[in-house]
């Protein structure tokens, strides 16, 4: 009668340990799955066509126009002194799209949290830890040709 | 003071008695008949857990209302937001509703996880209602941040795109926490649907589940008596004395709250465009005010680490402090006040609260 009582325990340990392990089996390879599903799929297209931004004589010097290439903004700028600069538009610091100032020289603003930037795209004060992106700027008949550089 | 007799008024008779039968309720009744609340001049502050309770009961039915028009598109959820205020009927309330309904929400958890702190009621047994009330704390803040974005407009678009870009400076996890949150590279549709889902499904889900252990404790542990605090009177009986009081409060809320969703509705800036610059004002609401001040004010750099690095360090240190709190006051344990637990509360309001000033003012 002991021995069949001892035996009923054993056999009711192995049970639990076979549930216990063969819930582990499927509990970790759900978490897995559930945290690849919501990571997401990378949507980047690397085969970023160059885009038209304009005629040349659409942008007077002095001043700025924000495009969309690929998926992100990208700020071309026709400076006071005749030359066509672009970058991307977003702020280094927490991603706000950045607005061209004419005033003196003429330079950059993040209207968030109050970072600059030179025409050379340089991090000139606030808290930007970063340059912007430069992008390049070419010219087909007339029109503005902004392609990443 | 002589406890209600519950029976008087629910006589276990004819259909009550009926359904008593089935559900057992009369054990409810002799539980709340004996239940009581610590009588002494803090009191007062067990009133906002209660409070904040009956806010987010609001904001469950005012969100599920406005779920019948709202559309989660980027092309769409301008307009949908904007035909909700101008064409259905109560529309324009139930929004300022729900988004005034917030802000008071937020306000009251704060003042109750604060009054719990100053008061030590997180000292044993209470530390897994401390633990769940922390919880509810960054899912009512989660709910906060969801729900900015969803109408679509150009304040809420810029106020997501720097609140998902804190947590890219992160070591080794930054990119891949901006990636689950956005659901993509940038700010667009798929983050709308995303922070769409978690605002009207998981963090629910997740709040009402915590929600009722947080309530099952209170029941277990009921209401802590401070260290060290005279009591006032005899202890003060759930029903109908305390649940009254709450009572009172609720209604005091709710018609707060209604005058201030028909006399100062919520507006709407204009429709997202991620392609203009962000415009000048760009900030979140009030509650997030001292991060993003703290976050203006940071040098780009701090010896080797970007200014949001540290900062997301220092946020990360203060709460798993905060969150151990019921573990790190060995004082209160031995039902003893710590001087340095006081100051350091104090410190903590006083630096939310200047920053938030500051951020207000900016």
């Amino acid at each position: 009668m002991i021995e069949l009582k001892l035996s009923l325990e054993s056999r009711r340990r192995a049970l639990v340990r076979l549930l216990t392990g063969w819930t582990a089996i499927i509990a970790f390879p759900a978490l897995y799955v559930v945290g690849r599903y919501l990571s997401p799929p990378l949507r980047t297209n690397n085969k970023i066509s160059p885009v038209v931004v304009g005629r040349l004589d659409s942008m007077p010097p002095n001043t700025s126009m924000i495009v969309k290439v690929g998926t992100k903004p990208v700020i071309v700028v026709h400076t006071q002194t005749g030359e066509y600069k672009a970058f991307g538009a977003t702020c280094t610091h927490l991603g706000c799209t950045i607005e061209y100032r004419p005033e003196g020289k003429g330079y950059f603003h993040c209207n968030c949290h109050g970072g600059q930037y030179d025409l050379d795209g340089r991090n000139i004060s606030g808290p930007p830890p970063r340059p912007l992106t430069p992008y390049r700027i070419s010219f087909l008949s007339d029109n503005i040709v902004v392609t990443t550089s | 003071m002589k406890a209600l007799d519950l029976r008087r008024y629910f006589p276990l008779q004819g259909f009550i008695g009926w359904l008593n039968e089935r559900l057992y309720f009369d054990s409810l009744l002799t539980f709340l008949r004996n239940k009581t609340v610590p009588n002494h001049k803090y009191t007062f502050w067990y009133l906002f857990g209660g409070l904040t309770l009956f806010l987010f009961i609001v904001q469950l039915v005012t969100g599920g209302l406005l779920l019948f028009y709202y559309q989660p598109t980027p092309e769409t959820a301008y307009e949908s937001v904007k035909d909700l205020m101008t064409n259905v009927s109560y529309g324009n309330f139930v929004r300022s509703l729900h988004i005034w309904t917030s802000h008071f929400m937020v306000g009251a958890l704060m003042v109750h996880m604060f009054s719990v702190y100053f008061l030590r009621a997180y000292r044993k047994p209470r530390e897994a209602m401390w633990f769940s009330g922390f919880a509810l704390m960054l899912i009512t803040l989660g709910f906060a941040f969801t729900g900015y974005l969803l109408p679509w407009d150009t304040t809420a678009y810029f106020a997501t795109q720097i609140g998902t870009e804190i947590p890219r400076s992160i070591p080794l996890i930054g990119h891949t926490l901006l990636t689950l949150l956005r659901g993509d590279q940038e700010v667009g549709a798929h983050t709308l649907t995303r922070l769409f889902a978690l605002h009207v499904f998981l963090l629910p889900v997740l709040a009402l589940l915590i929600v009722i252990l947080h309530l099952i404790l209170n029941q277990v542990h009921g209401s802590s008596k401070p260290i060290g605090a005279k009591e006032t009177g005899p202890p003060i009986p759930f029903f109908p004395n305390f649940v009254v009081r709450d009572w009172t409060i609720w209604l005091l809320a709710a018609t707060v709250l209604a005058v201030l969703s028909f006399g100062f509705p919520w507006g709407l800036g204009s429709k997202a465009d991620p392609m203009s610059p962000a415009p000048p004002g760009v900030r979140p609401e009030w509650y997030f005010w001292s991060l993003y001040e703290t976050l203006r004010l940071v040098p780009s750099k701090v010896w080797l680490v970007t200014g949001e690095a540290l900062v997301n360090v220092v946020l990360a240190v203060v709460l798993a402090l905060w969150f151990l709190v019921p573990a790190l006051d060995r004082k209160a344990l031995r039902g003893e006040k710590s001087r340095l637990s006081q100051i350091l509360g104090v410190t903590l309001v006083a630096y939310l609260a200047a920053m938030t000033l500051l951020g207000g003012l900016w």
